[in-house]
């Protein structure tokens, strides 16, 4: 790489994507947002316990259950992803 | 609109907690986070927990951890918060504060994915602290000591890996090898991109070893391995000579022992047998425990119950892992095994409790081992059992939560003084109706009759240097009794007080020797029975005694007042007369300071409205230094000294200030700052305190003197970290008390009430509330109050729980059960009426079986609360749950007041909310108010969440859909209908013809009911999504809300819209039919926003304390109550304003988080002044005081008088 490369915008933005999750792109899909944002929300959840507990009284479970069973469904926050086209 | 927000009650649940000696030395304390609150408790003695101190923090804290640094005697605390920042902190003794040592940044402040501050881990060594987020990134810090043996920190290691979700972090005990950290991963990359679905199926849980090399200063994955796929907890098994070291893998029904170059070791949880089999068991919390010779392990699952896992082992090898049922207690956030034999035990939900351990679980149990794990064809088969009652663990002490508050009303059904606090709180079997009173909680001691009706009572101490009081002297209208205070309190009459005349003042004098003063002479009783007489000249009587221990002062009618001093001798001596203009009304002098011979003032009030301080100095005695006129004749004096500011032990950097309280005869407590010098009077404060003139009385409280006022209710003044706190006692009108001190009780209070004398003590120092629990059934939702039956009404329901018929018939076949230990007796279902202690299996204790997640259980109760009985219970029946409840008055009125309740039937959240019906029920009173009749059912289309009363009709939201029903003879019947609301209504208020409609997910909704045309419409909306929790309305232009990510906001019409559709002939309807931004014609604008930290779950407008300013106070699910009050002047908002603008940059808070940005995290903080930010202003260090003070042209004092001013207009 180039000294100059550095600066250039897309080198920044690549540096920016790799740096913080999430950071979105040109070609992003629907599929792939959704699945941040979700991602994005069951980590808020399992950050602030108010919002824990305010779910484990509606669905009667523990916090702790709750909890896991946020983190597990980061895993596949929207379903199976969409096939692919491929280009 | 400006508001002030203040915290009444500090969050009472507890996020996690931690044990370990913090403030140095064997003391085992425990520090907990409650969301925003810091607390160190500590056990005393008697096993009673004891907060020594509660910092606010603004902002989230999401784990705790401690270390020890190696050799040391003292543990470090350290935060992960969401202030992207590592905190470490350490426990001041000498000041009582937390010091922050290190503060080192990371990261982006708030809770996100992949800002660590979720996990911590510390090597068990005290070398380095792991820092983890939910996905991706881990940092790792080294700790160490510099040359003068302070904690040093490196710059943070990193330890990410992109695309993986960490479930659990913990460190691996090593010994002195380089330290490694443990952690359950989730790699999610390929499944993201496989379509078809074989990735995400194959997506395995690692437990990897990450091993920081101190010498290179790296961190590396030094080890992976594949760990089951319910993994979600570890656990450090101490290694190291003690212990095989590796960790505990708890996952869904297993417990795994893992370690690198190691084979896994496997057991099975024990399941409870009424389990349904679809349900894993999931370990929740989890404690080590380490002697010397052994170490186990208490894990407790979702259930509440805990096993003890001892591993069996030859060195490094593990041969076995068992897991014993060892108790049962209600689920844990976090379990704290002390080294003194304690449990502490935070519960998620309802009150935390201490145990003691009484064994260790050796006795025979249900086990399940590795070794006899048995794997079939459907898996690993189970081991059962059945929960009993506690073996191993005794309760000792309980701390109250109100977590979660589910609904709040604030009302005076009592007719006392100040309005009650009713809230619904806690959840399943631990739920309740709390009963909330401004004030101290008191125990009452003994109470005992007395032959007359006595005026005044004392306590004596023989001797100076005695711990505790000899006698009790008791006066009545002509006689005076003398009590003596041993084994028994019993009456003497050895004692040398004359007891043929009522006395004025009982005390010790000098060393050793008694004084009794009586309407006509002061009897001096010395210490070898002498007694010497001090008789009133002429026909004249005393009328008021100040004294100290060296010095008395008497007035005699007329307005004489007579100086006596002690001298070296121990002789009473006068020494000054001195002629008052008037009869004096009341006298008070300042205890002895320290060290010195006399203390310098007298303080006189006259019926004449004035307050004279007098000077007892030798070279000007009875000089009048200052004259302070009051708004009331004085009744009773007292000077107490108050510490301005939390200081050293000997308060010598901040000196403590002495202020003049007197009781005026209109009921006021009038206090004012005495300059140590001059005696000058300043900075005067008065505040009402009830009916009748306050009775002044000093009484110690924790080691310091405190202040008794005895007005219509007795009140504290009291010191409490650094606050001096005025606060009721929740107890009854008292005539005259004094302190008492003996082998049982070593501060309590004697006072005289009617013909009884009581003691009592005082406890919970630092609570604003007292509660008085009334237990329930189910999960309490809603309630409703009459007040003028004062009836309560709720509705309690519960999800994935059995129906009270069918828990009774499983637990009668469990006892019935042949071979089963427990003798039989089954249990009274009834358990919200008796929960005694002996029931076998209470449900308190161990939850509710659960059941499949579609089923419901629900009950709508009628309760007395002055009674607390239960006048009515209907269970409703086939997985019916209510939701919603109102009263509502027909306007045919012919059937008066009745009770809707909304109830859906089958009610699903997942995958997808559906449910099989629902109804309103209208219910008709019965036995005036008692007792509930169904008058109909309606089937509705949607689940009714809110209902409310409306020109005599009843507004029901249905779903989506706003409803009006009128009243039929079979049925509800429809009269109109809007469905243009966006998800589902959960709030509606109305207010005149304007209805205010909370949505879910979208705020508030302005309606209007045109009655002519028979039509509902929207004519305002807000513009921001806020997913509503509570709602309150506040005046006809203006809602206050709050939403699920803990902000209130207040929403208004502007005024000229109103106006114009007030003004509109068709009230805005045409323009309603145009429509803008795809919602209504108009739009509310924002006007208040706050963030609080909390899910706000209720909101009520209220005023609580008599004439007291109206504001609007909340509930939360961590169990907080706060208060916001509306600013009445311009000066106030500036003054506020600045303080707290100068406190946000000279006193960040302590974990890091900004304030501005806390208090802005979801919105702009708009109009609202933190008032919890500006009370920690005493908490400050003086000179930062002055300089605060200065710039805002004030003095500290000034500044402390406006905070309590403020406090004192809300509570």
């Amino acid at each position: 790489m180039q000294a100059s490369d550095r600066f250039n915008i897309n080198s920044q933005l690549e540096h920016l994507q790799a740096k913080y999750v999430g950071t979105g792109h040109a070609d992003l899909t629907r599929f792939e947002w959704a699945v941040n944002i979700q991602r994005d929300s069951y980590a808020s959840y399992v950050g602030h316990y108010p919002m824990l507990a305010y779910f484990a009284i509606a669905e009667n479970e523990s916090i702790g259950r709750e909890r896991y069973n946020f983190m597990q469904k980061m895993l596949l926050p929207c379903g199976l992803p969409p096939e692919r086209e491929d280009d | 609109m400006y508001l002030y927000s203040l915290t009444l009650q500090q969050p009472t649940g507890i996020i996690c907690a931690i044990n370990g000696s913090f403030s140095g030395g064997k003391v085992q304390e425990i520090v907990v986070a409650r969301g925003k609150v810091l607390d160190l408790l500590r056990p005393d003695d008697n096993g009673k927990l004891q907060t020594l101190l509660s910092v606010e923090i603004f902002g989230a804290i999401r784990s705790l951890a401690q270390f020890r640094l190696t050799g040391a005697q003292k543990d470090y605390i350290v935060v992960g918060s969401d202030s992207g920042r590592i905190v470490i902190l350490e426990y001041n003794k000498e000041k009582n504060c937390f010091d922050k040592v290190h503060q080192e940044t990371f990261g982006k402040s708030g809770c996100r994915r992949i800002v660590p501050g979720q996990y911590l881990a510390i090597d068990p060594k005290g070398r380095a602290v792991m820092i983890g987020a939910c996905e991706k990134q881990k940092l790792v810090y080294v700790l160490n000591r510099d040359t003068a043996a302070r904690l040093t920190i490196s710059s943070p290691l990193e330890a990410h890996k992109s695309h993986t979700i960490t479930f659990s972090i913990c460190g691996v005990d090593c010994g002195f090898d380089n330290p490694i950290f443990a952690a359950i991963e989730l790699d999610y990359s390929e499944a993201d991109q496989d379509p078809t679905g074989q990735a995400a199926n194959e997506a395995q849980k690692h437990l990897t070893f990450y091993e920081l090399d101190l010498g290179l200063n790296h961190v590396s994955r030094k080890w992976s391995e594949q760990v089951d796929n319910g993994a979600n907890l570890l656990v450090t098994v101490p290694g190291g000579g003690d212990g095989p070291s590796g960790v505990l893998v708890c996952a869904e029904n297993f417990v795994i022992y893992k370690n690198q170059g190691h084979p896994d070791v496997r057991a099975v949880i024990p399941r409870r047998v009424d389990l349904p089999a679809e349900r894993g068991v999931l370990i929740v919390s989890a404690a080590m425990h380490k002697q010397k010779s052994m170490f186990f392990f208490l894990l407790q699952t979702e259930y509440g119950d805990i096993f003890k896992v001892t591993l069996d082992h030859d060195n490094d090898r593990v041969k076995e892992l068992k897991i014993k049922y060892f108790d049962t207690i209600p689920v844990t956030s976090s379990l704290c095994v002390l080294k003194s034999g304690f449990l502490f035990a935070s519960s998620e939900f309802g009150n935390h409790a201490l145990y003691q351990f009484q064994a260790i679980g050796d006795d025979p149990d249900v086990e399940a081992s590795s070794s006899t794990l048995m794997e079939t064809e459907e898996g690993f088969q189970p081991v059962f059992f059945q929960p009993r009652k506690l073996k191993n663990l005794v309760r000792i002490d309980q701390i109250e939560s109100l977590m979660p508050i589910m609904d709040m009303k604030i009302i005076n059904l009592f007719e006392e003084e100040t309005p009650q606090i009713f809230s619904l709180c806690g959840r399943g079997p631990r739920s309740s109706l709390r009963i909330l009173r401004p004030g101290l909680a008191v125990s009452e001691m003994a109470v005992s009759q007395l032959p007359g009706v006595p005026s005044a009572v004392w306590t004596v101490k023989k001797n100076v240097n005695d711990e505790f009081d000899a006698y009790i002297v008791v006066s009545f209208a002509n006689a005076t009794l003398v009590l003596s205070i041993g084994e028994t309190v019993e009456e003497v009459s050895d004692s040398g007080f004359l007891d043929t005349t009522p006395s004025l003042a009982v005390s010790l004098i000098g060393d050793d020797s008694l004084m009794q003063v009586h309407p006509s002479g002061i009897r001096h009783i010395r210490e070898d029975g002498r007694i010497n007489e001090w008789r009133t000249p002429g026909k004249r009587t005393i009328v008021k005694v100040g004294s100290n221990r060296l010095q008395v002062v008497i007035a005699l009618s007329g307005g004489e007042l007579i100086y006596f001093e002690v001298d070296m001798t121990g002789q009473l001596m006068e020494v000054e007369k001195h002629e008052m203009s008037g009869d004096v009304a009341c006298l008070d002098i300042a205890p002895v300071p320290e060290g010195r011979q006399r203390s310098r003032f007298l303080a006189v009030g006259s019926y004449d409205n004035t307050i004279r301080i007098l000077s007892l100095d030798p070279d000007d005695c009875m000089q009048v230094l200052s004259l302070q006129s009051v708004s009331s004749p004085p009744e009773s004096l007292l000077f107490l000294e108050v510490q301005a500011s939390v200081g050293g032990e000997d308060g010598a950097d901040h000196p403590a200030s002495l202020f003049l309280n007197a009781g005026l005869q209109n009921g006021v407590l009038f206090r004012t700052v005495v300059d140590m010098i001059s005696g000058q009077l300043s900075d005067a404060r008065s505040r009402f305190l009830g009916l009748r003139a306050p009775k002044l009385f000093s009484i110690v409280v924790r080691g310091r003197r405190a202040m008794l006022c005895l007005s219509s209710r007795p009140w504290l003044g009291y010191i409490h970290q650094g606050h001096f706190l005025l606060t009721p006692l929740s107890y009854e009108t008292l005539e005259f008390a004094a302190s008492f001190s003996s082998d049982q009780c070593a501060e309590g209070v004697v006072a005289v009430a009617g013909d009884a004398l009581r003691v009592f003590t005082i406890e919970r120092l630092g609570e604003t509330f007292n509660e008085t629990a009334i237990p329930l059934r189910y999960t309490p939702r809603r309630f409703v109050l009459q007040p003028k039956r004062k009836m309560v009404i709720m509705i309690e329901s519960d999800q994935g729980a059995y129906t009270a018929e069918e828990r009774e018939a499983a637990k009668k076949e469990c006892f019935e059960a042949p071979g089963n230990g427990e003798n039989g007796n089954a249990e009274q279902m009834e358990n919200g009426e008796d929960e005694d202690g002996n029931d076998p299996l209470s449900d308190e204790q161990y939850g509710y079986p659960k059941s499949e997640s579609g089923r419901w259980v629900s009950c709508i109760r009628v309760l007395d609360p002055r009674t607390t009985q239960t006048t009515c219970l209907l269970e409703l029946q086939d997985n019916e749950a209510a939701f919603s409840i109102c009263t509502v008055n027909f306007h045919d009125k012919e059937h008066g007041a009745l009770l809707a309740v909304g109830t859906a039937k089958g009610l699903q959240f997942w995958p997808k909310k559906s449910f099989e019906a629902a109804y309103i029920h209208i219910y008709k009173f019965k036995e005036d108010g008692k007792v509930l009749e169904l008058l109909h059912k309606t089937q509705v289309d949607g689940v009714p969440l809110a209902l409310c009363q409306f020109q005599g009709r009843l507004l029901a939201g249905i779903g989506s859909v706003l409803r009006l029903y009128d009243l039929g003879k079979k049925r509800l019947l429809r009269k109109c209908e809007n469905k243009l609301f966006p998800n589902s209504i959960t709030a509606i208020h109305t207010y005149r013809d304007r209805i205010y409609v909370g949505d879910m997910q979208e705020s508030f909704h302005y309606c209007k009911y045109r009655r002519d045309e028979n039509q509902l419409y929207i004519f305002a909306d807000d513009t921001v999504p806020r997913w509503l929790t509570a709602a309150q309305h506040v005046d006809f232009d203006t809602v206050a809300g709050a939403d699920k990510f803990g902000n209130i906001y207040f929403v208004r019409l502007p005024q000229d819209v109103s106006d114009e559709i007030e003004e509109d002939p068709t009230g805005g309807k045409i323009k309603w039919e145009q429509g803008k931004l795809n919602g209504a014609p108009n739009k509310v604008e924002e006007i208040v926003q706050f963030h609080v930290g909390d899910v706000v779950s209720c909101l009520q407008r209220a005023s609580l304390i008599p004439g007291g300013g109206e504001c609007v106070i909340y509930g939360t699910v961590m169990g907080s109550v706060g208060a916001m009050l509306p600013f009445t002047s311009r000066d106030d908002v500036d003054f506020f304003s600045h303080l707290e603008m100068h406190l946000r940059q000279e006193f960040p808070p302590l974990c890091g988080r900004d304030h501005m940005a806390y208090r802005s995290a979801y919105f702009p903080v708009k109009d609202v002044i933190d008032g919890d930010l500006c009370e920690q202003f005493p908490t400050l260090p003086m000179d930062m005081q002055r300089k605060i003070a200065d710039e805002l042209d004030r003095t500290p004092g000034e500044i402390l008088k406006k905070l309590e001013e403020i406090r004192n207009k809300i509570i």
